[in-house]
């Protein structure tokens, strides 16, 4: 058990860091698109790009929820190790981390104030797979529309009604990464 | 730059920004504060647009540095070497070559691809600023959507000169949202920040970064009777020729002579290269 939890985390961390921040940037600027993103390996069920995505944003500044399923001693210690967040319940969360139906409900995590809107939860979503399919997306960052494969569409609407308020979503798969911003208008494919 | 972490700042301070950089992201506009900090330059030269960078560079990056179009004034050339140094990147002055451009007060002339990042200097962030002083205040107009102020603004330019006179800096209106300083960027300029690059905007002494995604919408605000017009110099680059670029005037001896010159050096010298000349290229002058 030791060993997964001090190990796992990254090798050259300036380097590691900036290159999986670029995914993050590129998958958050252009939702829909998939991108892949590796190099941290956190114990199960946390997939590499979920672990990547922690390793890489959060630290002791910024309280993380850990859903059922993904809340266990191992994960627990390997975030106290490696990141230093503080875990916590969902309306204290900057960031949280699980399955989407772990998640629910939604209207439990911060989705910031009309003065400062971006003081909003972050949630890092686990999915069996993630392909260019299904729920039409538009929006900023969209040239004309595209495509991605989410767990439903009426919590991403109501998400978007609520703009510029709103919770902003990364979909992990693997070592793949998506992701999902407030502003985007989701509509059923 | 063994004696630097890997462009300069620490990696706490990185996922700051980094974080900070998402939220602006996903509300395009909207200026997210965040904890700037000192860095090896004063406030005014860049430090906002150069802890961006420096939270946005990877080691695979090549960099270019622009100040007011051109890459080799002084705060384009400091900050090139200061990246140089501390992150090991290549650096270029090609528009079309580089991944990252940082910017003072110029969008390039070139097209930017979605491959590129642009990161833009900002002094003062809030387009309320001037006309209202209270922090406290700004943020709740903002909140409140309450844009009534800046059309005030531009309508007594109207009464006053004929026009609106604001000629950078620019307020534009954000995917039908919050409305943002674009930046000391010329108004010729206001166009190109629909884009396909991702652009970002720090200020360092205010504390702010904000984003605009690419193709987002950014609309620069104006009356029906009186629509936004870029406008430029009105003649053509002096050295290519050019006659859609944006023009420095340059006084060139004491009897009021004068020339016009892009003032994106890398653009003028890339039409030069490829044979343009305009009225006083060397090779007329010979």
């Amino acid at each position: 058990m030791r060993d997964t939890v001090l190990s796992g985390g990254f090798e050259d961390p300036p380097a590691q860091s900036a290159r999986a921040f670029r995914a993050a940037l590129n998958a958050l600027a252009r939702p829909g698109r998939i991108e892949d993103l590796s190099g941290a390996v956190a114990p199960a069920p946390a997939s590499p790009a979920a672990a990547t995505l922690i390793l890489t944003l959060c630290d002791p500044e910024t309280p993380l929820h850990l859903a059922p399923g993904h809340d266990s001693a191992e994960l627990r210690d390997w975030i106290a190790f490696h990141v230093g967040a503080p875990i916590v319940e969902p309306a204290a969360a900057m960031f949280a981390l699980g399955g989407w139906e772990a998640l629910q409900p939604l209207a439990r995590f911060s989705i910031g104030t009309p003065e400062y809107p971006d003081r909003a939860a972050t949630l890092i979503v686990e999915t069996a797979t993630l392909s260019p399919a299904g729920a039409r997306l538009t929006g900023p960052g969209i040239e004309t529309e595209a495509r991605l494969s989410l767990p439903e569409t009426a919590a991403f609407r109501a998400n978007r009604a609520a703009f510029p308020l709103g919770l902003d979503f990364f979909f992990t798969a693997g070592s793949r990464l998506a992701a999902l911003p407030r502003s985007t208008n989701v509509e059923d494919g | 730059m063994n004696d630097y972490n890997f462009a300069y700042l620490d990696e706490q301070t990185k996922r700051m920004i980094r974080r900070a950089i998402l939220k602006g992201v996903a509300i395009p506009g909207y200026q997210v504060p965040f904890a700037s900090r000192e860095m090896p330059m004063p406030y005014g030269w860049g430090t906002g647009g150069v802890q961006v960078s420096a939270a946005c560079l990877t080691p695979e990056d090549t960099l270019k540095v622009i100040d007011q179009g051109a890459d080799d004034t002084t705060n384009a050339v400091s900050i090139r070497k200061f990246f140089e140094t501390t992150a090991g990147v290549a650096t270029t002055e090609h528009t079309r070559g580089a991944t990252v451009i940082q910017t003072r007060h110029r969008i390039p002339e070139e097209p930017l691809t979605e491959d590129q990042i642009l990161v833009y200097q900002v002094p003062i962030p809030e387009p309320l600023r001037f006309l209202e002083p209270r922090e406290t205040e700004t943020r709740k107009m903002h909140a409140l959507e309450d844009y009534g102020l800046m059309h005030v603004k531009l309508y007594e330019d109207i009464a006053r000169h004929g026009a609106i006179a604001t000629s950078y800096a620019y307020p534009v209106k954000v995917e039908d949202r919050y409305v943002m300083d674009p930046s000391p960027i010329p108004k010729f300029d206001n166009p190109k920040l629909e884009s396909a690059a991702i652009q970002l905007f720090g200020a360092g002494r205010e504390q702010r970064i904000y984003a605009i995604p690419p193709h987002t919408r950014v609309v620069s605000l104006d009356f029906e009777d009186h629509p936004f017009e870029p406008t430029k110099a009105d003649a053509a680059c002096d050295l290519c020729g050019a006659e859609h670029t944006y023009l420095d005037e340059v006084i060139i001896d004491d009897a009021g002579g004068r020339m016009f010159v892009c003032s994106d050096t890398d653009y003028c010298a890339q039409r030069q290269a490829a044979g343009h000349h305009g009225r006083l290229s060397p090779e007329d002058a010979a």
